[in-house]
């Protein structure tokens, strides 16, 4: 069994069998949460995988598939939403030459996020670029900061 | 060096966001520089605060020269070295840079209480909350009250749950109190989910120790050993005060085994949310607590009766707990001193939205929306016309200007079709659509459904289903009727708190704003411009001086015409993005 799988296993005797920690430390360990790691810890702990899914599909914060180097967060509480919000989620589909339902580039640069709210409403809109906080940001400065990246 | 120098920098999320680190490191630089540095603690003090209230200001800087306080407006690192040379060290204030009016008027009709230490205390220094009489409150308790005394003080002192719901909070504890168990829990829920709010995370990481302080008397109080923060994890910086204020609490013996040398033990926990809004619900807190999903359970057995793995349970909202130990340090007749005679004290409100002066405000009970909004809030930004103000987030409703007046309360707002709730305030003006705005708080609720019960997860989406097609310009007569009783009928059958008020957003617009629905159902227009199916965009050939900017950002080729000649947009091409309307610079692109 890896390494930083075993430590989860120990955390999660210690975090009074928690499944919601197991996963967030896998998420915190891998990024995302490989099925793989959902089998093993199924097997090892005799919980149905089924348990693991059902709790990682309810909640938002968990992805089941990898995700970008780069995590491009937009709010869309109301106070973003009414300041336009929108129309920067837009402009980045636009801008990354993302499909319909895709939020990875397909180099696995960026991946563009929702959150319902990040509690910053007065520097509405906000963007999170790789967890700095972007109040009052334009679509204009948005798309500079993107191509910023980009050329990293 | 008596009356040393104090220079606090705004550090909550909007202070970091508008660049609060980068300021304080160029303190740091400059004071070093001017040979103060070496004795930054001792002759200087220079500390980070949380949120003081007026983030759309940040960053926000107090120097305090000789008792005399100075506040600064939008300080970037580059201003930082004339501060210091002119006011830290030769006392004479840069005039140019100083709060204005607004400032003061922002803060004129606030009574601060569970605020009135965020933005003037280092929150990670827990001396620096003793000294302004932090856990004070708690050793009052432990050496002189009982528990019973302690619930007496709650209840005399009116305190209501902050949460939204409202209820006595000196109730709860003494139901919680009189049951005979082993195993008794208390929960800070800071689960702050409704869009527009952050009350909560304004608190921990303005002031974590009040929190703290008001869950150990509490715990106290009740008799329980065992506490759990269930955070946001999408609140990062409260996360990481609040643990850091934790192991400060333990080191000093106000957490732990024998606190205070009392034979009481109590620690706290902390659990991350994992970003579902329906854990903002007790039952399905507690659930998330235990590891499973975060779905409601029917109630009753109330929580206090039966909560967390079936022991009794109090769950508090962050503010309710932020409020505790003021109540206690300062009697339960001052506390309600202040509001109305159902609702007591004060009220943490985040004041966003189409507003000049957004931030967060604490006001007491009772005071008019009026009061708020143009007094506090300095009225409607940019000059356009006051609209409506939303209060509550997906489970409260919009109060129209017609109503200004109200009182601002429990009974008074719920009178009215809308909520307290946890404490949002977004205001709208007359470019927003309330028919778009309905839907957006539905598109809300539909996702964050937990999916347990039908109303509430088939219902919403009908609901949303059916603004989706008004919005889109398919809307039918018989909609209105048909929002009406399925919303009356998804209140009166959902299990939670979520369904029973998903549909108030509908309701309470339709009330106010039933020409709007009209307008959008039967002429196929949306009044306000926002219903990107319902427009039109033409130019508007007086304006237009043949820039060619919207040519270049439309996606659909549809703008044609010469430099400096008129331009035009082909209907039949059009995609309504909205695009050229962003982009120019003459206001010559008309929607509508």
């Amino acid at each position: 069994m890896d390494k930083a799988l075993k430590k989860i296993l120990a955390d999660f005797t210690k975090n009074e069998g928690n499944i919601i920690s197991l996963l967030q430390n896998i998420q915190d360990a891998f990024g995302y949460i490989p099925e793989d790691a959902v089998y093993c810890f199924s097997k090892e702990l005799d919980i149905p995988a089924s348990r693991f899914f059902g709790i990682a599909t309810f909640y938002a914060q968990f992805h089941l598939s990898p995700r970008g180097k780069n995590i491009v967060t937009t709010c869309c509480g109301t106070a973003c939403h009414v300041k336009g919000s929108e129309r920067l989620l837009n402009g980045l589909k636009t801008e990354l030459n993302l499909p319909e339902g895709e939020h990875t580039t397909s180099d696995r640069e960026i991946t563009i996020e929702k959150v319902n709210c990040v509690g910053a409403c007065s520097i509405a809109p906000v963007v999170i670029i790789n967890k700095k906080v972007h109040g009052k940001i334009s679509a204009d400065k948005l798309m500079k900061e993107i191509r910023l990246l980009r050329k990293q | 060096m008596k009356n040393k120098p104090i220079i606090r920098i705004c550090m909550g999320t909007g202070g970091i966001a508008a660049g609060g680190t980068e300021v304080m490191k160029a303190f740091k630089k400059q004071l070093k520089r001017k040979g103060i540095k070496a004795d930054v603690k001792k002759h200087c003090l220079l500390h980070k605060v949380g949120c003081r209230g007026l983030c759309a200001k940040d960053v926000l800087v107090d120097i305090i020269v000789n008792k005399v306080k100075s506040t600064y407006q939008f300080i970037q690192p580059d201003m930082v070295q004339r501060i210091v040379d002119e006011h830290v060290i030769n006392n004479v204030p840069v005039q140019d840079w100083l709060v204005t009016d607004d400032y003061h008027q922002f803060h004129n009709k606030q009574i601060k209480v569970v605020l009135s230490d965020c933005g003037t205390i280092d929150p990670e220094e827990i001396s620096s909350y003793r000294a302004v009489g932090g856990y004070d409150a708690l050793k009052q308790v432990l050496e002189t009250g009982s528990p019973g005394d302690t619930i007496k003080t709650l209840k005399e002192s009116g305190l209501r749950g902050r949460g939204g719901a409202g209820f006595p909070t000196g109730m709860k504890w003494e139901f919680c109190k009189n049951q005979s168990s082993p195993e008794k829990y208390i929960i800070c829920n800071a689960d702050e989910g409704d869009p527009g709010a952050f009350m909560d995370r304004s608190i921990i990481e303005g002031n974590p120790h009040a929190v703290i302080e008001g869950m150990v008397i509490g715990a106290y109080a009740i008799g329980a050993h065992k506490g759990y923060v269930y955070i946001r994890a999408e609140y990062p910086l409260a996360v990481e005060r609040l643990r850091k204020a934790l192991t400060h609490a333990r080191k000093l013996k106000f957490l732990g085994k024998n606190i205070l040398g009392k034979k009481f033990n109590f620690d706290i926990k902390v659990k991350l949310g994992a970003g579902a809004f329906v854990c903002g619900e007790e039952t399905a807190l507690i659930a998330s607590i235990e590891g499973y999903r975060g779905m409601p359970r029917a109630k009753p057995p109330f929580p206090v009766y039966r909560g967390l793995w079936g022991n009794p349970t109090v769950i508090n909202n962050v503010e309710t707990l932020a409020n505790v130990s003021y109540i206690i340090r300062n009697g339960a007749e001052w506390f309600a001193s202040f509001g109305t005679e159902k609702s007591k004290g004060t009220k943490v409100f985040a004041l966003t939205g189409k507003i000049r002066n957004s931030g967060l405000i604490e006001v007491p009970m009772g005071i008019s929306l009026r009061e708020i909004i143009y007094d506090i809030g300095g009225g409607i930004d940019k000059d356009v016309a006051f609209k409506a103000v939303q209060t509550g987030g997906p489970s409260g409703g919009c109060i129209p200007a017609s109503l200004l007046n109200i009182n601002v309360d429990y009974e008074s707002l719920a009178q009215v079709g809308s909520i307290v709730g946890s404490g949002g305030m977004v205001v709208l003006d007359e470019n927003d659509c309330m028919v778009n705005i309905a839907k957006f708080f539905l598109q809300f609720t539909q996702a964050e459904s937990c999916g347990k019960c039908i109303p509430c997860r088939i219902g919403t989406k009908r609901l949303l289903e059916i603004l989706e097609r008004i919005t889109a310009g398919d809307g039918r007569d018989e909609d209105l009727e048909l929002l009406m009783n399925l919303s009356y009928d998804i209140k009166a059958s959902s299990l939670c708190g979520l369904g029973q008020t998903a549909p108030n957003p509908i309701l309470s617009t339709i009330k106010y704003f039933r020409e709007e629905y009209e307008a959008h159902i039967k002429k196929k227009k949306c009044p306000a411009g926002v219903c990107r199916d319902l427009l039109d965009y033409a130019v508007l050939a007086e304006f237009c001086t043949g820039c060619g900017a919207c040519k270049r950002v439309c996606p659909a080729g549809a703008v044609s015409g010469e430099r400096k000649q008129v331009h035009r947009i082909d209907p039949e091409l059009c995609v309504k993005c909205g695009a050229c309307f962003e982009a120019c610079k003459f206001k010559a692109i008309g929607k509508g």
